[in-house]
């Protein structure tokens, strides 16, 4: 691979590349989907290829091919090359990409056990399990338990000195069941909605969350759902459970402190964001108890890894701290404008920047952006609790491109009434505006609650990218949020 | 592009090399090209060759599906062998059919040379004339410029043997001022057709119009929705419940509606994978030519869309050829939907409201109740209020909760053009009018 490498980087500066990397990339995926019953999915995917990232005439380009033989590495260079020339044509300013970045390394996903080794048979036993007891439970029309691994193989090598071999191991699992009746139909999911929960590690993963026994329950609260009461429309107080607040952190925290954004450069497809640069260091996020930090170094975590796509360590680094707004998710050639604007802000990224596979360029991306556990327990929030809604497990999101206004929806809700948990409800929503939300913010549960919640679904980009990023959250109160939004 | 006879070289390779008692296989290439902006200069410039070959084996009663992207000899057979071999590890499936044998699907012919063939040159010197326009009027232009060349060979053993390739050109720009911002997108599959000038000056006129916003009060308002905002409902629709899964299930809006009128009398819907004014496929995913299929007349429930799996579940049903790529468990889905235009023009509706809020598109759009089709969103790049016929001020973006058939059954007037809208994410196109809608529900506000 070595070779490789050398030969793209040779070809990309005899070219006229002055800063030049490779990365050469194999993504496996093996999917399993019980529905019903049936194993409806069960597929390998496998893809390779490498891509070229070059500045020349002080601009960017970056080609990309499935082939890796010598003579598409030349083709592919060379394009590079051709393609960043272009886009110096409208260049404003040559590409500075700070300090140099040098690291020979590797990373490999801790783990216990190999999920790719563990026999087909036990993992489709695993399901038909959790499908089993999801359908025991009359009512319930479709039952989907997933179970996906994924394991990215990359090299990075750049004209700068780096060599780093990576590979990054996932497991997810999940269950979805749906209940139908005239004109209604629920939802319940576990451990997570939309798909599967997914972390960095093996099978071991799968084992934790014991979708078996779980099934039935959640199906049952789907059942339920269907005959439960509105959520009522008000200004109240809520409590958002783990995986709704990381996914809360994520919209309203993790998109807005990304730097490409702040400066512009994703306004096009996922717009802009509300925490301009004026405000780094200066602006109150949220309530004292507020603290946030971007990491790519907790075990487990989706946002876990070794080194980012432009070969830079991973790292931790304060986001928010005491409600105040300190930091932000930077890739190099960010971190280097940011501090032309605060000369004391970091000479160096924080190591945000990822591509999903071979065939896309890296871009700002969240790693395991996580609000930190408090001092509560649950109980005690909820028995602190006067008048509110104990929202769990998110159904929909939706956030305007500044990242200032949202709208949540979760599957499953609780009246809470003078300090007990009342009535479930159905249909809840609650809508907010980013900096007033957060500041209404008086309870976090403790480290006993805390969890780093996986998101395998984050869309961002021209052409299009996904990643997978991780928020650590336990369950909190927000006071005074309207909720209820739906007719 | 390797062409249909590579190919198809490659679908038999992967045929002989078969043993199961069915095999399908798929191979896709993609040579595509983005040229992205922002800030008023190039920023990210890239370009993609892949090929995707796609396995499906069916041993008895139960399948299997691997992927790969090599091409070797070696590559291929192992992908065979891994798509068998999960096969034998799977359950019986009792509703499996069988593979669909061979129907000639209609040739379509949306291949453009030159949009195969533009260069990098020649994609930055159209995104030029965009930057210079936003450069002028003191605005920042972000955007993207993208040129695509596909080719897609679906066999079976069963003798199934489709090609089909196309070409896809796009360019959208959000142009931004200290407070506004403005929007505007073509899509074609040639290249020439499309005026970065026109694109440019449409987005700076509203970038300029849109400055200095005033908030209004959320609430009922009749509503002029651009194209692209229609087109984000109709596909919401179309994932939501226009598909026979979602009513065999039970979780469709069309449930126990079919024959009956669900929208307005002015809504014609209607799928077509072979109409050029969209972006064609003739087939689906298991070679099956494509049906015109009408989902909604004159605001009366019609028909749903099959594939071979959710056709055999049902008496008297065949694939329309709406299949995704297996494995797929969202089941058959509309891929080239179209809404009937009206005859009225966006200034003509303009004209005829007293008071109401002009939508340029909608941003962000999540389905909260697909039974209920609800569907929340923020309006983006262009709101204004509408009094007495014209249009008087920029409104600050709103968010809105509403029902899509309701909006649908509250539509006063539909735009005589038809708009191809082509999805961020995928070469799929949306084929939508503009719409006058009274009674649309907003919730919210930003700043």
């Amino acid at each position: 691979m070595r070779d490789y490498a050398n030969r793209a980087l040779n070809q990309a500066q005899a070219k006229g590349a002055t800063y030049a990397d490779i990365r050469i990339v194999r993504r496996e995926t093996q999917n399993i989907e019980v529905r019903n019953g049936i194993v409806q999915t069960l597929s390998l995917g496998d893809t390779y290829g490498f891509g070229i990232r070059v500045v020349a005439d002080g601009a960017w380009g970056f080609a990309s091919s499935h082939r890796l033989e010598n003579a598409e590495i030349d083709r592919v260079a060379a394009l590079a090359v051709a393609i960043a020339k272009a886009s110096a044509i409208s260049k404003a300013s040559d590409v500075d990409l700070g300090p140099a970045e040098c690291h020979v390394g590797t990373y490999t996903t801790p783990m216990k056990i190999d999920p790719f080794q563990v026999s087909l048979e036990k993992k489709i036993d695993y399901l038909l399990r959790s499908d089993k007891e999801a359908r025991a439970v009359p009512g319930v029309r479709v039952a989907e338990s997933t179970l996906g691994l994924e394991r990215n193989h990359k090299i990075f090598a750049s004209t700068e000195g780096s060599y780093i071999e990576q590979t990054l191991t996932e497991t997810g699992v999940g269950v979805v069941v749906t209940a139908v009746s005239e004109g209604e139909m629920q939802q319940r999911s576990y451990p997570n909605s939309f798909g599967r929960h997914q972390g960095t590690g093996g099978y071991e993963f799968a084992e934790t969350w014991d979708l078996p026994g779980n099934a039935r329950r959640v199906a049952e609260e789907a059942v339920a759902l269907l005959s439960a009461p509105q959520c009522p429309s008000g200004v109240t107080s809520i409590i958002l459970d783990g995986p709704q607040l990381g996914l809360q952190v994520h919209e309203s925290c993790g998109h807005p402190i990304e730097l490409d954004r702040v400066f512009g450069t994703e306004a096009a497809y996922a717009g802009t964001s509300f925490l301009t640069p004026e405000k780094f260091g200066d602006f109150q996020y949220g309530s004292k108890i507020v603290n946030i930090v971007s990491d790519a170094v907790t075990p487990g975590g989706l946002g876990t890894y070794g080194y980012d796509d432009e070969g830079v360590p991973a790292q931790t680094t304060d986001i928010v701290k005491n409600g105040q707004f300190v930091g932000y998710l930077t890739s190099r050639e960010t971190a280097s404008q940011l501090r032309k604007i605060h000369p004391n802000a970091p000479a160096r990224s924080n190591a945000a920047m990822r591509a999903d596979g071979w065939n896309r360029i890296p871009i700002i991306r969240m790693n395991n952006v996580s609000l930190l556990p408090g001092t509560w327990t649950l109980d005690d929030v909820i028995a602190d609790t006067d008048d509110g809604i104990y929202m769990i497990t998110n159904k929909s999101w939706s956030i305007d491109d500044k990242r200032l206004n949202f709208q949540f929806g979760t599957e499953l809700a609780y009246e809470i009434k003078k300090g007990k948990r009342g009535r479930m409800v159905k249909n809840a929503t609650y809508t907010g505006m980013t900096p007033k939300f957060w500041a209404g913010c008086d309870a976090i549960c403790n480290k006993d609650y805390w969890h780093v919640w996986g998101t395998p679904n984050c869309g961002k980009g021209q052409p299009g990218q996904v990643a997978h990023t991780g928020h650590g959250a336990a369950p909190a109160r927000f006071r005074n949020v309207q909720v209820g939004v739906m007719k | 592009m390797l062409g249909e006879s590579r190919l198809a070289e490659i679908a038999q390779q992967v045929l002989r090399q078969a043993k199961a008692d069915q095999t399908e296989v798929m191979v896709a290439g993609t040579d595509s090209h983005l040229t992205r902006f922002a800030v008023n200069t190039i920023h990210q410039n890239v370009s993609e060759t892949d090929v995707a070959v796609r396995v499906r084996s069916i041993l008895g009663r139960k399948t299997g599906v691997a992927s790969g992207n090599e091409l070797s000899e070696a590559a291929l057979r192992k992908l065979v062998r891994s798509a068998e071999t999960v096969a034998g590890f799977q359950e019986e499936n009792p509703e499996l059919g069988s593979l669909p044998g061979p129907k000639p699907a209609q040739k379509v012919d949306v291949f453009v040379e030159r949009t195969a063939e533009c260069t990098p040159v020649e994609r930055a010197r159209g995104v030029e004339k965009i930057l210079k326009m936003s450069r002028k009027n003191q605005l920042d232009a972000a955007g993207a410029f993208s040129t695509e060349a596909n080719e897609t060979y679906i066999a079976n053993s069963l003798g199934v043997s489709a090609y089909h390739r196309g070409t896809v050109a796009s360019i959208l720009t959000v142009i931004m001022g200290q407070n506004s911002s403005g929007y505007a997108t073509a899509a074609s599959i040639d290249v020439a057709n499309l005026d970065p000038e026109s694109v440019g000056r449409i987005a700076v006129e509203k970038a300029l119009s849109s400055k200095n916003p005033t908030p209004i009060e959320p609430g009922e308002y009749t509503v002029i929705l651009e194209e692209a905002a229609v087109a984000d409902m109709l596909f919401t629709l179309g994932w939501m419940g226009l598909g026979a899964l979602a009513v065999q299930e039970g979780r469709s809006f069309m449930n126990g509606k079919f024959g009956e009128r669900i929208t307005g009398e002015k809504v014609t819907i209607w799928d077509d994978g072979a109409d050029p004014r969209g972006l064609p496929l003739p087939f689906d995913f298991e070679g099956v030519p494509k049906q015109k299929v009408t989902l909604i007349e004159k605001g009366v429930a019609k028909n749903v869309v099959y594939d071979s799996f959710t056709a055999g579940r049902e008496e008297g049903k065949v694939s329309t050829g709406h299949s995704l790529p297996a494995p797929n468990t969202a089941g058959p889905i509309p891929l080239n939907l179209f809404m009937a235009p009206g005859k009225a023009t966006k200034e003509e509706m303009l004209a005829s409201t007293k008071r109401g809020i002009w939508v340029t598109r909608f941003h962000y759009t999540n389905i909260l109740h697909p039974v209920q089709t609800i569907l929340t969103g923020m309006t983006r790049d262009g709101t204004y209020l509408i009094e007495n016929g014209k249009i008087v001020r920029p409104l600050r973006n709103l968010r809105f909760t509403q029902s899509i058939l309701e909006a649908f059954s509250n539509i006063e007037a539909l735009g005589k053009d038809l708009v191809l809208l082509k999805d961020e994410w995928n070469s799929v196109g949306t084929c939508a009018p503009a719409a006058k809608i009274r009674d649309f529900r907003f919730t919210g506000t930003t700043d």
